[in-house]
């Protein structure tokens, strides 16, 4: 019988936030485990610091802040999500059916966040190291001051796309409104599709996508060190 | 022969307004096109607790005997919401300063020292160091706006959590540092190309205003199921409704930072010219406390030019719980000691005045990423001069309290104080030396 067939329920209409993530953080680390969580109703901090090799299946939509500082764990969110999903998230898989509002994956160092809809402005700030891919379109201000990992849009982009960019990697498949400062365009080569296929694959859209339809956008690491001819950038 | 041989001759005269300072400041921004960027806190003289005097106890008041009759200084961090409060023994706390600014071995001797004194140290925007955490008995962990070195593990293995939210040296800004601080290591903590000049933001990413903020302590509580103290730190600017809107947020403590209050590195102009003297921003953020009935509930740690047990126990007297020192503490590790008095001179500068931290080429071996200047402080040594710091600051305070009649210094309050300057008295809100005036208020 599969993990999902023996999931463990947990309806927060009738049970706290508190109560439920006082479990997820004490789950067997010898087992795993597949919990789905009925009513979410748009509460705040749902599954929030896992730690666990769980699967952890929301039927709705979040608050803010689901997933927050994720380690190892599955979070499904089957419907929309508030801000700042997986925010810090350190590695695991995070995974919005629906939309999902602003600083999504905000300084995420691991792990792969995958949003089926659109995401709201400043998707992916200040990224530290994790993979988004977004199947819709960002909203403006995303990436901003992005350090590391790469953030996938098959959609559109809104303005300011990577502004004070250090050395994150964005692919997008649409059209990008405005780069931000210190964000150029950069050639699309055989290294970079192997890890934009690659993170697509991860995704579960390898195929259904060309590759050859994204634009590579990176630092040009003129704002590395202040320069005197730098000030207008800043 | 001309009468003019007789008139006195005039001195030269310098202007006021373009002082020696003003002066080369322009020559050296027309010679290099960009702004001057140092370390520590303003320079400027502004009303401190030097123009406070403790009206000790004679006829009408009862001292308490020095050195016999009991003068408690432990306070309780973090009851409101926090299921694991902190008790630090004494009210002086160290400030967050980071791994990145400051070397290993200065993280390290504040943990000792901290440690010895029982109280707390804490992190600063580069993430929790193995040596401090070891080091450090009680360790506040800063959540900052960069997020640099956060994570859930060391989020749980602090003893509490500081959501900063801006300090006193630049209410509004974000940090800086240098290229010359970046070493592997501390890129590595950062996720960071290395060598390159870091520039931290001045916003948090995933939460603006005080709803959100509400917002985010419960996830951080969330995340650590409810056992940390969650600090929230505020550059003093506008304390009475920073205070008010943190302790809405669901602060267990409130930081405030006056502009005394120091910086790794960041723009002298925007040192000396953002934010509010400590001394100014105190009796603002205890209103804003004793408006919401919460004095004494959310504790209030004050912060920014403390430098002797004097200004503890005016900081207390004023309506604090706590303080912090972080200049104070460089300089007991030995930050702009004489004894390196060549080498000041040789980077153009005087023990006493060196503020270029952001240089990395401290020779206290504090403010460094240079492996041989760093080796020059001894983190056990640096800890025990902590430590003695510490309890004198402490000892200070108590023979100020027993003289004003206080079997602890919590005990102390507003009614103890006069002030020297009308500036002084109507910012600290007590009378003028000599007088009943409180200026703004009504004589009684």
């Amino acid at each position: 019988m599969s993990l999902r067939a023996n999931a463990r329920t947990f309806d927060l209409a009738r049970n706290t936030v508190r109560e439920l993530n006082a479990e997820l953080h004490h789950l067997d680390p010898e087992t795993s485990h597949y919990w789905r969580i009925f009513n979410p109703k748009g509460r705040h901090s749902i599954a929030a610091g896992l730690d666990a090799d769980a699967t952890v299946e929301i039927a709705g939509n979040v608050g803010y802040y689901c997933a927050g500082m994720n380690k190892r764990a599955t979070v499904l969110v089957k419907g929309n999500a508030g801000v700042g999903v997986a925010e810090n998230m350190m590695s695991g898989l995070v995974h919005v059916q629906g939309d999902a509002s602003q600083s999504a994956g905000a300084t995420a160092n691991g792990g792969l966040l995958v949003i089926d809809g659109s995401a709201s402005a400043r998707c992916g700030i200040s990224l530290k190291g994790a993979d988004i891919v977004v199947k819709g379109s960002i909203g403006h201000m995303s990436a901003f001051m992005a350090q590391a990992g790469s953030l996938v849009v098959l959609g559109d982009a809104g303005e300011a796309l990577g502004d004070s960019i250090y050395e994150a990697r964005l692919f997008v498949r649409g059209n990008v409104h405005s780069l931000g400062a210190d964000c150029i365009e950069k050639q699309l080569e055989d290294q970079h599709r192997k890890q934009l296929h690659a993170l697509l694959e991860r995704a579960g859209i390898a195929r259904e996508v060309d590759i050859g339809e994204f634009r590579r956008y990176g630092s040009a690491r003129r704002l590395y060190h202040f320069h005197v001819d730098n000030a207008s950038a800043y | 022969m001309s009468d003019y041989q007789n008139i006195p001759p005039t001195p030269p005269r310098f202007s006021a307004t373009f002082d020696e300072h003003t002066l080369a400041e322009i020559r050296r921004a027309a010679a290099t096109g960009i702004y001057d960027i140092r370390g520590g806190g303003t320079k400027r003289r502004v009303p401190h607790f030097d123009d406070l005097l403790f009206l000790g106890a004679s006829i009408s008041r009862y001292p308490l005997e020095g050195y016999r009759e009991k003068c408690g200084t432990n306070v309780v961090l973090g009851a409101r919401h926090a299921r694991k409060p902190i008790e630090i023994k004494i009210p002086v706390t160290i400030t967050g300063m980071s791994f990145g600014s400051l070397s290993a071995q200065a993280k390290e001797a504040l943990g000792r020292g901290a440690s010895m004194a029982g109280t707390s140290t804490t992190t600063g925007d580069g993430g929790m160091t193995p040596e401090e955490r070891g080091h450090s008995s009680i360790l506040v962990y800063q959540y900052l706006p960069s997020r640099y070195g956060m994570n859930p593990d060391d989020l749980r293995k602090a003893d509490a959590i500081e959501v900063v939210v801006g300090q006193g040296a630049k209410p509004g800004g974000g940090g800086m540092l240098l290229g010359q601080k970046i070493s592997a290591r501390v890129a590595a903590m950062r996720v960071l190309p290395e060598g390159i000049d870091q520039r931290s933001a001045c916003r948090h990413p995933d939460w603006t205003g005080p709803d959100d903020l509400e917002i985010k302590i419960e996830e951080l509580r969330e995340i650590t199921d409810w056992e940390k103290p969650i600090f929230v730190k505020v550059g003093a600017s506008r304390p009475y409704y920073d205070v008010a809107l943190s302790v809405k947020a669901g602060a267990d403590v409130v930081v405030v930072d006056g502009m005394q209050g120091g910086t790794a590195a960041t723009q002298e102009v925007f040192i000396e010219n953002v934010g509010i003297p400590t001394l100014a921003a105190i009796r603002p953020a205890v209103q804003a406390l004793q408006d919401l009935g919460m004095h004494r509930k959310v504790q209030l740690i004050v912060s920014g030019g403390i430098r002797n047990g004097a200004d503890v126990a005016k900081a207390l007297a004023l309506g604090a719980d706590a303080v912090s020192i972080g200049t104070a503490a460089l300089v007991a590790l030995g930050d702009n000691d004489p004894v390196y008095e060549a080498e000041y001179k040789a980077m153009g500068t005087l023990p006493g005045a060196y503020d270029d931290w952001q240089d990395g080429r401290d020779p206290a071996g504090i403010t460094t990423q240079d492996p041989a200047l760093a080796a020059r402080l001894d983190p056990v040594l640096g800890g025990r001069r902590i430590a003695n710091f510490l309890s004198v600051l402490t000892l200070e305070a108590q023979t100020i309290a027993r003289a004003c009649g206080k079997s602890h210094l919590h005990n102390l309050e507003p009614e103890d104080l006069v002030a020297l300057t009308v500036e002084s008295a109507a910012m600290a809100g007590v009378p003028l030396a000599g007088t009943n005036w409180i200026p703004g208020k009504a004589a009684s």
